[in-house]
């Protein structure tokens, strides 16, 4: 019943803090600063989601997506299994500033490289990669060594994810 | 009526309202889990109207809003059925052949993803998912080296297997030949019901028409070849685990039955013929009288249905027979250990539910793979339920709770509404490809997650109660051997060098002609395993034919 792969879990994300206010960091945003890039604030943040691989837990990232979204964000989610081929040419084609990956199944060790390896074949150079899901300790260091810029694991906040992403576009 | 009306006006004015002008209540509104209202008090006013022959009567008889059977846990325990998968089919089948010294009769398999998606273990795709989730399954091999030792006539094998449902059936069926067993006598299920696959649990391959059309095969197949087989188990689970709510779940489950029950009869059967082997699931979530009466409803609605509007004659047409399952989403990894509460809450909406099977989640399966000591607690939660607590005393004894009847008339009307909406949208597949039901559960399930972040439904643990050492549990995953893959590579590669490639050929042209024919697929999908095609080649030639569907996404 419950599938091992994702353990009924759903990567879901529960904060430990209190109530969410979006509309604050909706109008943080809108104020007028200038990200690290220099770039005017005028342009949303891009952000494309994606699961690659075969598993298909997505209730997460979907919630993710809309938290997102809620935050003034341009959010494309390509969907379930997708292969690194084609969310690469979706980062390109879409010019995102942000890549986030949710893995539920535990084949994030084989697919991140992959991903991170293609971006960059493509000029991707710049993008931010985040990873979120079901991710034990002992892969971290490599995934941040690897270029990850920061995996979320279940209980993180929206609001944590939001802010991260601000502060390094 | 008129008294008690009298009563609680005069109670609301005076003992209520005096007591509430000091503090008030706890909140200003209380509603179930999934947001139905609730009122401070229930009475008989409630009920005004009901009719106890016509809506409730008695266990085992129509509408069954009280139980299927007769005699419920009086007369049998529910079965005590606990999910596992593993790596390889060799490992699985030491396994079954270790449960089945314990005294086991049913088996479950687990596949995994490749398997559940049409990819052979050889496939780029595949990678890293090799016998991960569940067994590898590339050819007839495989289940031939699953069951060795296992006669296929004293077990009863579950397979929760939908997109690829007729290629594992077809080999089960095989494996029972090459045993001397005929499919006659053949007992088991295959979930096979791809529907949910498409609104919320996602291993769907081909498009709704053509994957319905697999479906359907199985069902007129087994109606006259396997008699004794559960050919579909029509799960309302995942969608509930997708974020939907109790009604939704109710909803979307019967919409599903619906459409298989009209499929099967554009095909010329009965309802009467294959309608008793359809079996259901739903989930257990948190609010324990909203979940009892979501399971009554189903039954009385259910019943209606089969006899209303498909003129269902045979009483067993009309049975929900059902398994529940702890969601998982309801478990956190904070002060784990909260989960055993949580998961024995389930089971005491199960039992109180009145279900045929019940599957109790283990309290670390959020973030590790289950420990043996976990796992056996799970079980004996159920045991200590089943034998210590006298919840199995009596049939139903939640029946005529004037809060647990007015929830179950309540869910029963909501879910209603929702059929007819979809019903006047074309029907369920309408609703699915136009992305209705996905918009719908997507909706619910950010509600959900913003009443969390906003403390307005409480996690104990998450989001009151913290631990204040802010302890987490660190995630961990089943260590696939990686010489797995490699293996199962291997065996893939002997296979299809011991096999005659001329009958494959032959026998892959064959189900080509026949996808095109529009003709019953099983015999055709029958002879592709028996000449060892593998499963990425026969689901590679459907590919082809039907493509894979794209599904609407809806953030």
């Amino acid at each position: 019943m419950i599938e091992v792969s994702g353990r009924g879990f759903g990567g879901k994300l529960f904060t430990k803090q209190g109530p969410l206010n979006l509309t604050s960091l909706n109008a943080h945003w809108h104020k007028g600063s200038r990200n690290r890039k220099g770039a005017s604030v005028e342009r949303k943040i891009r952000v494309l989601l994606g699961k690659v691989g075969l598993d298909s837990h997505d209730r997460g990232i979907k919630i993710v997506a809309r938290f997102l979204r809620d935050a003034g964000m341009e959010v494309i989610y390509i969907g379930l299994r997708t292969t690194v081929k084609e969310l690469v040419s979706a980062a390109v084609q879409e010019d995102v500033d942000v890549v986030g990956l949710s893995f539920l199944a535990g084949d994030h060790m084989i697919l991140v490289p992959k991903v991170l390896t293609g971006l960059k074949a493509k000029g991707k150079n710049d993008v931010l990669v985040v990873v979120g899901g079901i991710i034990p300790k002992k892969h971290m260091p490599d995934l941040l060594a690897l270029g990850v810029a920061k995996v979320f694991l279940p209980g993180t906040p929206p609001t944590e994810i939001i802010e991260c992403i601000q502060a390094h576009v | 009526m008129d008294k008690i009306r009298e009563k609680m006006a005069s109670w609301e004015e005076s003992t209520l309202k005096r007591a509430l002008s000091g503090s008030g209540e706890r909140k200003d509104v209380f509603t179930t889990d999934s947001g139905i209202p609730v009122k401070n008090v229930y009475t008989p006013l409630d009920l005004e109207g009901m009719d106890y022959s016509h809506d409730l009567s008695f266990p085992g008889d129509y509408p069954y809003t009280r139980g299927v059977y007769p005699s419920m846990y009086r007369g049998r325990l529910w079965t005590m059925r606990q999910y596992a998968g593993f790596g390889t089919s060799e490992e699985t089948n030491q396994r079954f052949r270790y449960l089945l010294d314990q005294g086991s009769t049913g088996l479950s398999v687990a596949f995994d993803l490749p398997t559940q998606l049409g990819y052979d273990s050889t496939d780029p795709l595949a990678e890293g998912s090799v016998g991960r989730v569940g067994v590898a399954v590339d050819t007839l091999r495989d289940m031939e080296t699953i069951f060795q030792g296992i006669p296929l006539d004293k077990v009863s094998t579950s397979m929760t297997i939908n997109a690829t449902a007729p290629i594992l059936l077809a080999m089960y069926i095989v494996v029972g030949e090459m045993q001397g067993v005929p499919q006659s006598q053949l007992t088991g299920t295959t979930q096979n019901d791809i529907l949910k696959e498409f609104i919320a649990r996602g291993t769907y391959i081909f498009p709704p028409e053509p994957s319905l059309r697999l479906t359907l095969d199985i069902i007129e197949y087994c109606f006259y070849h396997v008699p004794r087989w559960n050919t579909l188990n029509i799960a309302g689970y995942h969608i509930r685990e997708a974020g939907a709510t109790a009604v939704q779940e109710l909803a979307f489950t019967l919409a599903d039955a619906i459409t298989y029950i009209e499929k099967a009869q554009e095909r010329g059967l009965d309802v009467d013929d294959f309608a008793p082997r359809l079996s259901y699931s739903l989930g257990c979530y948190r609010d324990l009288f909203e979940e009892v009466a979501k399971f009554r409803a189903a039954r009385r609605l259910f019943a209606k249905i089969m006899k209303e509007r498909f003129g269902a004659k045979d009483p067993r047409s009309c049975l929900f027979r059902t398994f529940s399952g702890s969601c998982g989403s309801t478990l956190v990894s904070q002060q784990p250990i909260n989960n055993i509460v949580r998961i024995a809450m389930h089971a005491l909406m199960s039992i109180l539910g009145g279900h045929q099977a019940i599957h109790t989640a283990c309290w670390d399966e959020g973030y590790a793979i289950p420990s043996q000591d976990s796992a056996t607690i799970a079980l004996r939660t159920q045991q200590i339920l089943a034998y210590e607590s006298g919840l199995t005393s009596t049939i139903d004894p939640l029946g005529g709770s004037y809060y647990v009847e007015a929830l179950t008339n309540e869910i029963e009307n909501k879910t209603r509404e929702y059929l007819e909406k979809i019903d006047s949208m074309g029907g369920m597949l309408t609703a699915i490809q136009d992305g209705y039901i996905q918009r719908e559960i997507q909706e619910s399930s950010v509600r959900f997650q913003q009443e969390v972040y906003s403390g307005e439904k409480v996690f104990v643990g998450v989001n009151k109660f913290e631990d204040t050492e802010k302890k987490t549990e660190d995630y961990d995953f089943f260590e696939v051997d990686p010489g797995v893959e490699d293996r199962q590579i291997a065996k893939v590669a002997q296979v299809k060098a011991e096999r005659s490639s001329l009958k494959v050929e032959a026998a892959l042209e064959a189900l080509s002609g026949a996808v095109d024919r529009k003709e019953n697929l099983m015999p055709f999908i029958l002879e592709a395993v028996r000449s060892y095609a593998t499963v990425g080649e026969i689901c590679g030639l459907m590919r082809e034919a039907w493509g894979e569907f794209k599904a609407p996404i809806y953030i």
